[in-house]
């Protein structure tokens, strides 16, 4: 195999032909370097899927309440479902084996003034658990707290646009805003990385809304976390008990689609996952047939080059090269030129997703990258296929005749 | 050297095929310098490239130097046409990405000489052939007649018993030509066997042998009175 003459010959042959060793090698390298680009964006759209997902808790189950579809237990249809506080402590009472935390929420709309300014935000009633279901970071002060519950404190803790938009470069912390007709310190700032949507609402304790009014127990919606070691399956197991649990209590139709609905973090993390997985199947298959176009086209090449050396193959079979020899050269030319290319497409592409990587968050992009055995797999694949591609028309340019090939034009 | 009996060649053309030698027999000893005359379509060079092994006949028998060549594999015929043949073709046949030496050099490449004597050795055959200031030129800045020569120097650089020509001089000026017959005068007179295919009667004449072909059969072999040239 290493043969320095060899060698010689073939770098003479490399640097004396440019355009075709250029015109090949590009080739080789735009394969590799499409197929690493396009696995690395489709490994980062998975990315932003899971981080997604990640961000929040997943273990995490919402209660919504609705409208009854089906006259039961003597109620009409049409029938208004409302959440209260007896509703909470009944399902920690009954779940209390598997439900973690447990939030209840009142999400309202109220005028927000500061000084003489008005601003208009959401607010939602919270329990402290609210942080950590929803995945709030504070950025200064403190969440809302047990204490802030029971006193029914005229407390908020607010997010960053919602600080940004209302104190501007002020410190929040310690102020006073009017939200309605009450007065409330804001103690905490927090942020969201789901994004600014997130960060424009106002979070108050939901014993100090139910005060204010007059002392009704209702609540909005509930959420609940439960132990992450349930699963997927245990996870749906939970949702359906507590639902057919609420439904019996307030005498809603079993089969009844409507009087009570729910949400289930795990289950939609598992359907997006596998909605990423889909996207990335299908980037792979598009970086696939880039492979195998540059496949076909370094094989054409080959083609092609050997058919415009037929007559310098002729030549030199008549000054006595044998068969081997001239396959072993087009060959060994065929490996060379595809192994420096493919591996200059892989660090190209590696290199391109390296410096892309933040670029592209706005895409829902991130961390593009390639795994090195994927990328070094995908070059290896592309050139065996290139010494094949050059193997079979150096093999058909052995084989025929010298004065065949010497009278090639 | 040579010695053919009842040779025999075709080309298939499809439907019908073309008869081409109808049964050759000659000999030619060592040192000779043979032209093989004929018109043009006469077999000449299907002639010349069976005896170079470049082709192979349908029929008959062939021995160059005692040897039989028949049912020749791919490999050995290109050992034997690097041992024992040196072609010199009418368009030169020279790589064009290598520069004379290189190109002479290359047959010594096939025989697996290392690359400092194979260099030597071109070189010095080059500087037979006159051309050894043009050594690391490129075909494409040779005239015709210095093209020529690299590519008598190529033929003689692995030393072969035979040296067979195929209208050397027919791409040339008559002076360039008389300049390439005078080299393959000289490299005869210095005991190589030489062929030359030629239909050009001057040409024919600086040899010490016709040949003449006709329809596929000899029709006329005799020794001449050479025109012998001047060196230059
Ligand atoms: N490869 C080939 N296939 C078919 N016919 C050929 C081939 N080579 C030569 N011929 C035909 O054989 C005849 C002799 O050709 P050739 O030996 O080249 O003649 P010469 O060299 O005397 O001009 C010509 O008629 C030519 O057309
Ligand atoms: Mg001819």
């Amino acid at each position: 195999m290493f043969n320095i003459e060899r060698w010689k010959e073939i770098f003479q042959s490399i640097q004396k032909n440019k355009l075709r060793t250029i015109l090949s090698g590009t080739t080789v390298s735009l394969g590799i370097l499409i197929f690493i680009v396009l696995f690395g964006l489709g490994e980062g759209l998975k990315n932003s899927y899971s981080d997604l997902f990640l961000r929040q808790a997943n273990n995490v189950l919402f209660l919504y309440p609705g409208k009854t579809t089906k006259p039961y237990g003597g109620f009409k249809t049409n029938r208004r479902i409302e959440f209260d506080n007896s509703d909470i402590s009944d399902i920690r009472n009954n779940f209390s084996d598997r439900i973690e935390l447990i939030n209840p929420t009142i999400r309202y709309g109220d005028l927000i003034r500061y000084k003489l300014e008005s601003y208009d935000f959401s607010i939602i009633a919270v329990s402290p658990s609210n942080q950590y279901i929803e995945g709030n970071v504070l950025m200064k002060g403190r969440y809302i707290n047990e204490k802030d519950i029971n006193n029914k404190s005229k407390v908020v803790v607010i997010g960053r646009i919602v600080a940004r938009d209302i104190f501007k470069t002020e410190e929040p912390i310690g102020k006073f805003i009017n939200i309605g007709s009450r007065t409330y310190k804001v103690v905490g700032v927090f942020q969201d990385l789901d994004g600014d949507n997130q960060e424009s609402f106002l979070y108050i304790p939901y014993t100090t809304r139910q005060q204010i009014l007059m002392g009704s127990d209702k609540v909005g919606n509930i959420s609940l976390t439960f132990d992450e070691k349930l699963g997927g399956s245990g996870a749906l197991k939970l949702e359906n008990e507590i639902k057919t649990f609420l439904k019996k209590k307030k005498s809603i139709d079993p089969s009844d689609p409507s009087g009570i609905r729910t949400r289930n973090v795990a289950d939609e993390l598992d359907r997006s996952m596998q909605f990423a997985g889909a996207l990335q199947i299908i980037v792979a298959f598009v970086g696939i047939g880039t492979l195998i176009a540059g496949i076909i086209g370094i094989s054409n090449i080959m083609v092609f080059i050997v058919k415009e050396r037929t007559k310098e193959l002729g030549v030199r079979k008549a000054l006595g090269a044998k068969p081997s020899e001239i396959i072993k050269m087009i060959l060994t030319e065929s490996i060379f030129i595809t192994s420096i290319s493919g591996f200059l497409g892989m660090a190209l592409g590696i290199t391109f997703l390296n410096t892309v990587d933040k670029g592209l968050q706005d895409y829902f992009i991130t961390r593009p990258e390639v795994g090195l055995s994927t990328a070094f797999f995908a070059t290896i694949v592309l050139i065996i296929f290139g010494v094949i591609a050059g193997y079979i028309p150096a093999k058909r340019a052995a084989k025929i005749k010298p004065i065949v090939a010497l009278n090639d034009e | 050297m040579i010695e053919i009996n009842k040779l025999h060649k075709s080309y298939d053309m499809g439907s019908s095929s073309l008869h081409v030698l109808k049964g050759i027999n000659f000999c030619v000893d060592d040192g000779e310098l043979v032209a093989i005359m004929g018109s043009s379509g006469s077999g000449k060079s299907t002639l010349l490239n069976i005896l170079g092994m470049l082709d192979s006949a349908d029929n008959g028998t062939y021995d160059l130097d005692k040897i039989r060549i028949e049912n020749l594999d791919e490999n050995t015929a290109a050992e034997y046409r690097n041992k024992f043949l040196g072609f010199v073709f009418q368009s030169f046949n020279l790589i064009n990405y290598k520069n004379a030496l290189e190109n002479v050099a290359l047959p010594l490449y096939y025989q697996g000489i290392p690359r400092k004597v194979r260099q030597k050795t071109a070189l010095s055959f080059l500087e037979k052939v006159g051309l050894k200031d043009w050594a690391a030129h490129l075909p494409s800045e040779l005239s015709g007649g210095q093209k020529q020569r690299v590519a008598i120097a190529r033929a003689l650089a692995s030393k072969p018993k035979v040296l067979l020509a195929d209208e050397p001089t027919g791409a040339l000026d008559s002076n360039t030509s008389i300049e390439v017959m005078a080299l393959i005068q000289q490299i005869n007179n210095e005991g190589k066997t030489i062929l030359v295919v030629t239909h050009e009667h001057d040409i024919a004449k600086m040899c010490k042998r016709i040949v003449h072909l006709k329809d596929g059969i000899i029709v006329e072999d005799k020794k001449i009175k050479q025109n012998i040239l001047k060196n230059v």
